[in-house]
């Protein structure tokens, strides 16, 4: 039987030239995509309104539904990724310390570790992620059309990304600012002093939007020089054209270790913006986006509470409430997800936690150093926060 | 067969033709607009932005080299995309000119009957044909910068120009308002060595009589206007450019991606057009020159007055073959971060508003819409140099 609803938007459907068939109508009239159904909604829709054998049938399926457990939210990204056997992620490609291969051909970096996160909590396995190195300029266009499932690229969440992208930001797990690199000759100890400079960006960022800002905002005079890619625009930097390079704080440091002479460049104390960087999914996948966003949480709740990579296995035999929930030896949360109820125990078996991934990355495990600063735990002065999972 | 039946055949084939053709036009139409319906509902329903509302949003960044008014606070994506468009005009209408020069040398060179003549041509198309654009670009970026002096160590040029990485410095001609009757002078020197031109060509078709042109027409473009500078008191001064802390303030700035792109273009769009001139003027028969050579006129004089003009039917197609080639290959500027319209456009302006279908599209229709206006100029121009053959 047709509700109303269905009979109006499906007369003005118009046909699809590919296929002659009339589009099913997929928009609610205030632009919102309509809900993955539950079954207990098409159940219920079916007993006011079905004829009486099938609400009798209905009624059974129901009882036995409810009878044998709860269901999950259904996601079509994650059905993709399952039958796929694989995760795409996209990454940087050439951002030391974040996302990119090292000399053996193994990618390497904290927003790698992301997916790699991703991939154990859906197949116990880490290394079964594929990523694919984007630019700047295509990272957007590579998740709007399917090319990637989750964008882990040292991305800024801004409102305009938010709302007409058609991407959802899933939870900030590196709080980042933009800053200044300058050759040390030109004895600059601060970015207000740079009037009438040239400086290296990478274009359709924010770096290239905050610059002009910061710029006319302390009326200084700007000669900004932009490329499509980070590599370029540091070369160039290198080569002198520029005086100044400027991007996420994060990333002058690692670009600064790929300098002929890191030495001879230093990098300015001013951060002149928030840049909160997030990892990236499609709208209108909320199971997906889910899954993304705890991945993050379930890291940063396992940092808190003292688990970690090596005593993971001792603390499934914890008697502590929360290190029971989550790794998954009270409660069926990752069953809600569509995923095992050992989902935060995989994470955190294959990349560790939060402070282990960013410490191995950027911070004192690797060559750039970069203290916790805003990144520590909020029990620390810092801004991750972990949403508590029960 | 009959009259009457002949023309009721003829009929009956013009009807289906025509109705071939209607019906070719109705499913191409048809299609085209089930895609376009197709698209702009995909795009709502993944809820990306749509539409070209964004022509009058506020810009944001900055630009390294503008023909126009623009500023980062206050002008427009629009006012981007015609700073953008008008460096990719720029660029590419200099370089044609030169190409079509050099080309032209370097093609009649390799006809040559000096022997080192010919073989150099020869190198030089054969080398700079076969090494792809892109790194011929690079080349000349970084040979240019490599070789140019810092900043500090700037060659100064005779007349107060001043050359180094940053690009080459000119003087600023400041014009007062008398200035308007210099031009008023030079449009009229123009004029009339236009009509000088024709009436001695005329006298010479009528009588044989040669006059002398090309000094008397030198002398009234550049005599007429020199004659009004020095009675309007010379209403020009010069701002010289200064170097400053870290650019070089004052003066006009030329930009060493737009000479890089420059060389490289002209240098690569010569070598083909030297090929298409070549064969351009093997194709004029041999008993031309040899007519030509037993009227008495020497090889130069042959050459532009008897093949030149005769090898133009067959030059002019491939030349515009070549002039499209060109415009198209000056979208390359990206690499080196020459602001030309895909840099600014598809490049910032994409990625900023995220709507990458509008951007995209006005780009190729911008890029088809001066590919067409060089064709149909070109085509005009060829009409005239055909050659009617009796």
């Amino acid at each position: 039987m047709r509700c109303a609803r269905d009979i109006t938007s499906a007369s003005a459907a118009p046909v699809n030239p590919l296929t002659f068939k009339r589009d099913r109508p997929q928009m609610a009239t205030d632009g919102s995509l309509p809900r993955a159904r539950s079954i207990a909604e098409i159940g219920a829709r079916l007993m006011l309104k079905g004829p009486v054998m099938k609400r009798v049938a209905t009624a059974f399926a129901i009882a036995m539904v409810l009878a044998f457990g709860t269901q999950a939210a259904f996601s079509q990204t994650l059905k993709a990724v399952t039958d796929r056997g694989q995760l795409i992620c996209g990454a940087n490609g050439t951002l030391a310390g974040f996302g990119r291969p090292d000399p053996q051909g193994n990618w390497t970096g904290f927003d790698v570790d992301f997916c790699r996160a991703i991939a154990a909590a859906i197949f116990n396995d880490p290394t079964k992620v594929k990523y694919v190195p984007l630019t700047a300029a295509d990272r957007f266009t590579a998740l709007q059309s399917g090319e990637i499932d989750v964008l882990s690229r040292n991305t800024t969440w801004t409102l305009s990304r938010d709302t007409s992208l058609g991407v959802d930001f899933a939870s900030v797990n590196y709080y980042d600012g933009q800053g200044f690199m300058v050759h040390k000759a030109l004895k600059v100890n601060s970015a207000l002093e740079l009037d009438n400079a040239s400086v290296c960006v990478q274009q359709g960022t924010t770096t290239e939007l905050n610059l002009a800002d910061y710029f006319r905002a302390n009326h200084m005079t700007l000669k900004s020089v932009t490329f499509a890619t980070a590599d370029e625009a540091v070369k160039a930097y290198d080569t002198g054209r520029c005086d100044s390079y400027t991007t996420d704080s994060s990333g002058l440091y690692g670009e600064r270790l790929r300098l002929t002479d890191p030495n001879a460049n230093i990098v300015l104390p001013e951060i002149i913006s928030k840049e909160p960087l997030s990892p990236a999914v499609r709208q209108g996948d909320d199971a997906w986006e889910d899954i993304v966003r705890w991945t993050h949480y379930a890291m940063v709740n396992a940092e808190e509470l003292g688990v970690n990579q090596s005593n993971v296995d001792d603390m499934l035999k914890s008697d502590a409430p929360d290190i029971r929930r989550l790794l998954g030896v009270d409660g069926q949360f990752g069953q809600a997800m569509g995923l095992t109820n050992d989902w935060a125990y995989r994470i955190i078996k294959a990349v560790g936690n939060y402070g282990e991934s960013f410490e191995r990355n950027v911070g004192q495990g690797s060559p750039l150093k970069i203290a916790r600063g805003l990144n520590a735990l909020w029990t620390k002065g810092g801004l991750q926060y972990g949403i508590p999972v029960r | 067969m009959t009259e009457i039946a002949q023309r009721s055949a003829r009929n009956a084939r013009w009807i289906r033709d025509a109705a071939l053709q209607i019906g070719l036009v109705v499913v191409v139409g048809g299609l085209a607009y089930g895609a376009a319906i197709n698209a702009a509902q995909n795009l709502t329903q993944a809820h990306i932005a749509s539409g070209f509302g964004f022509w009058n949003n506020t810009a944001g960044f900055d630009i390294s080299q503008t023909l126009m008014p623009y500023s980062s606070s206050t002008s427009t994506f629009g006012d981007a995309f015609w700073v953008g468009l008008l460096n990719t005009l720029l660029v590419a209408g200099i370089s044609v000119v030169f190409a079509t020069v050099l080309g032209f040398v370097i093609g009649i060179a390799r006809l040559s009957r000096n022997w080192l003549v010919a073989r150099l041509a020869g190198c030089y198309v054969e080398s700079i044909r076969n090494i792809p654009l892109l790194l011929q670009i690079l080349f000349w970026y970084n040979a240019v910068l490599k070789s140019l002096p810092e900043l500090r160590g700037s060659v100064a040029l005779p007349g107060g120009g001043m050359l180094n990485n940053r690009g080459l410095f000119l003087p600023r001609p400041e014009f007062a308002a008398s200035f308007r009757y210099v031009v008023i002078a030079l449009l009229v020197g123009i004029a009339a060595a236009i009509i000088f031109r024709v009436r001695a060509r005329r006298r010479q078709d009528r009588s044989g009589k040669q006059t002398p042109i090309l000094w008397p027409a030198l002398g009234l473009i550049f005599g007429l206007p020199f004659i009004f500078t020095l009675l309007t008191d010379f209403p020009i001064r010069f701002s010289y450019p200064q170097v400053g802390r870290f650019n070089v303030m004052g003066g006009v700035e030329i930009l060493p991606e737009f000479a890089a792109l420059l060389f490289a273009l002209t240098i690569y769009t010569a070598a083909f057009i030297a090929e298409v001139v070549r064969a351009g003027v093997l194709a004029v028969p041999h008993g031309q020159t040899e007519a030509a050579q037993a009227l008495g006129l020497p090889a130069g004089r042959t050459l532009r007055l008897v093949v030149v003009p005769q090898a133009m039917r067959v030059i002019v197609p491939p030349l515009t073959s070549q002039y499209l080639n060109l415009i198209k290959n000056s979208s390359l500027a990206v690499a080196i971060g020459y602001p030309d319209l895909f840099q600014v456009f598809t490049g910032s302006v994409l990625n900023i508003t995220g709507q990458a279908v509008e951007v995209v599209a006005i780009t190729m229709a911008v890029y088809l819409t001066i590919s067409l206006a060089i064709s149909l100029l070109m085509n005009l121009y060829g009409y005239r140099v055909n050659v009617v053959e009796r």
